[in-house]
């Protein structure tokens, strides 16, 4: 009963149906959009379908993503064991850079080198990401306890088991915690992709400004806004699932 | 057990341990004292090789620390400090396990020795088995933090000020319950602390050190009677001198054999600081004494404590 009652009060269960519905349905609001927007035709975008849209723009940003999560990561690790620690301001400018750059401007320097479509909006996405991932994980890592890395060590865990037994899960939250920021932040960098070829919720939004077509970029930018509250009430979930100890 | 020989460690120009020389036989409780900076901890983290030393030599049981991969080195020698270092998101019977599975020992025996441990320090296992650190007190938190170094029944054990972070009812019953650890097992053990009651009151020897040096190495009543110099004189401080001496005398030294009287008897192993506590609450000036089976043996009286 109380299990049902949790069930039903999760958002992530409404914004989920509710995304799924509208990427699946989306011509069900025909006649809505007409009576909002009379004698545009068609009212529902269909040059494809929001549903394959999603599919691209999810692959470019779990492509993007993880990339930058591993990547970043294991920059962090590297910058903070004694080996990397000179690197440590190098690698900071570097990240800081990367976000100082506007994504379009790193679009337009990739795709003379790569050309257009999925590779230059996937490129993009992993320079544009790894910012906060970087700076979380440093955080993280510094923010364990000294008191709790001499005792590891002084009781005889060896550095790649200090690593992965005591550091990374206790930076854990943190470093989630800015892996959730640059997911967030791609799904909405990633619509920007369209301006170069690649198939995103944001195509709708791009085909819409172009042709004057407001519905559309209604459409592309609701669904593109519920793909990221959706993904951030994910990660929420799994920030709680990993604090596992009462507190 | 420890044979530490000319050993030198300097961090730039400033040379924080001097060619230090110490023996440390099996079974001692070693008491390294000083101000902040004299070395101490220093020379406490070269023995486990925390911290590399820079010239002469160390041995544990006879084996060159430098010889021996420092990881394997650690899991043989207990480690306690004073932030504790518990692992936050391992339960405590995980913490206590640490080492005992770093050395692969078999599931079921890690479990019996998480719960003798346990015992022994007098928290129940099924209650604090699965607790978490944050749900402890700095009492228990410490009281796990050594039950953790001694897991793997190491045969030496380093505290780095283990008590100096809890409260004065706190550290006094964690020095009773290392006192008794200590007579039980045998355990070698090098203790830091900047505490000179701490080390009057546990050590069996106490080197008391300034400049990275040792100034005097002794029993703690022949360093309370016969301090080598001023600064020996300054730290053991001026004002309680004769208390801290009672609290070092044993009863057993002055008792009065084949004497009676009432009351409630005393240890022969307390010390004098005891009975003169006992004798004035209790306002009498003799108390009977037992020996360790509760026979009464004698008594001491107020003027065989000034004697």
């Amino acid at each position: 009963m109380r299990r049902g009652g949790r069930l039903v009060a999760n958002p992530v269960l409404w914004v989920g149906l509710l995304f799924a519905m509208l990427l699946l349905r989306m011509d069900a609001l025909g006649p809505l959009f007409r009576l909002e927007f009379p004698g545009i035709e068609p009212v529902i975008y269909n040059r494809d379908s929001f549903l394959a849209l999603f599919l691209s723009q999810f692959v470019l940003v779990a492509v993007a993503s993880l990339a930058a999560s591993l990547a970043g990561v294991a920059l962090a690790v590297f910058v903070t064991r004694p080996a990397g620690r000179d690197f440590r301001a190098m690698v900071d400018a570097l990240a800081t850079v990367g976000q100082t750059f506007p994504p379009a401007a790193v679009l337009a320097i990739t795709v003379p080198m790569v050309g257009f479509g999925a590779r230059p909006t996937v490129i993009a996405l992993f320079v544009y990401g790894l910012l906060p991932i970087i700076e979380n994980a440093v955080a993280g890592l510094e923010g364990v306890p000294q008191g709790v890395r001499e005792a590891a060590e002084g009781m005889g865990l060896s550095a790649w088991q200090r690593l992965c037994q005591v550091d990374l899960p206790l930076a854990a939250p943190v470093i989630l915690a800015g892996i959730r920021v640059s997911v967030t932040i791609a799904i909405g960098t990633a619509t920007i992709g369209s301006t170069v070829g690649a198939l995103t919720l944001g195509t709708p939004i791009f085909d819409g400004l172009v042709a004057n077509k407001l519905p559309f970029v209604l459409e592309g930018a609701v669904l593109v806004a519920l793909f990221a509250i959706l993904t951030d009430l994910l990660f929420a979930r799994l920030d709680r699932w990993l604090q596992p100890m009462g507190e | 057990m420890i044979e530490i020989d000319q050993v030198s460690k300097s961090y730039g120009e400033r040379r924080v341990v001097d060619r230090l020389s110490l023996t440390v036989g099996a079974g001692e409780l070693c008491v390294l004292i000083g101000t902040s900076g004299c070395g101490k901890s220093t020379t406490l983290r070269m023995i486990n090789r925390l911290l590399p030393s820079d010239s002469g030599s160390i041995r544990v049981g006879g084996e060159d620390v430098a010889s021996v991969p420092a990881e394997a080195l650690r899991r043989r020698i207990g480690y306690a400090i004073q932030s504790i270092g518990l692992f936050p998101h391992w339960t405590v019977a995980d913490n206590i396990a640490t080492v005992p599975r770093l050395l692969k020992w078999r599931e079921a025996r890690v479990r019996d020795r998480v719960g003798e441990l346990l015992e022994l320090f007098r928290l129940d296992p099924p209650t604090y088995r699965g607790k978490y650190p944050h749900q402890l007190s700095g009492g228990e938190q410490q009281r796990v933090g050594v039950a953790r170094a001694l897991a793997a029944d190491p045969e030496l054990l380093l505290m780095d000020e283990p008590f100096a972070a809890v409260d004065p009812i706190t550290r006094d019953a964690l020095q009773a319950e290392l006192a008794h650890i200590h007579r039980a097992t045998g355990k070698t053990i090098v203790f830091v602390t900047h505490d000179i009651e701490e080390a009057l009151r546990l050590a069996t020897r106490i080197a008391i050190m300034d400049s990275g040096r040792i100034v005097q190495l002794g029993e703690p009543l022949d360093i309370l009677e016969h301090p080598v110099n001023d600064f020996v004189r300054d730290f053991l401080g001026h004002q309680g001198l004769g208390l801290k001496l009672l609290s070092v005398r044993r009863i057993a030294d002055r008792l009065r054999r084949d004497e009676t009287a009432e009351g409630e008897p005393l240890a022969l192993d307390a010390s004098l600081g005891e009975a003169l506590s006992a004798m004035t609450t209790r306002h009498t000036d003799r108390l009977p004494v037992s020996d360790t089976e509760g026979r009464k043996i004698g008594v001491i009286a107020l003027g065989d404590l000034v004697r």
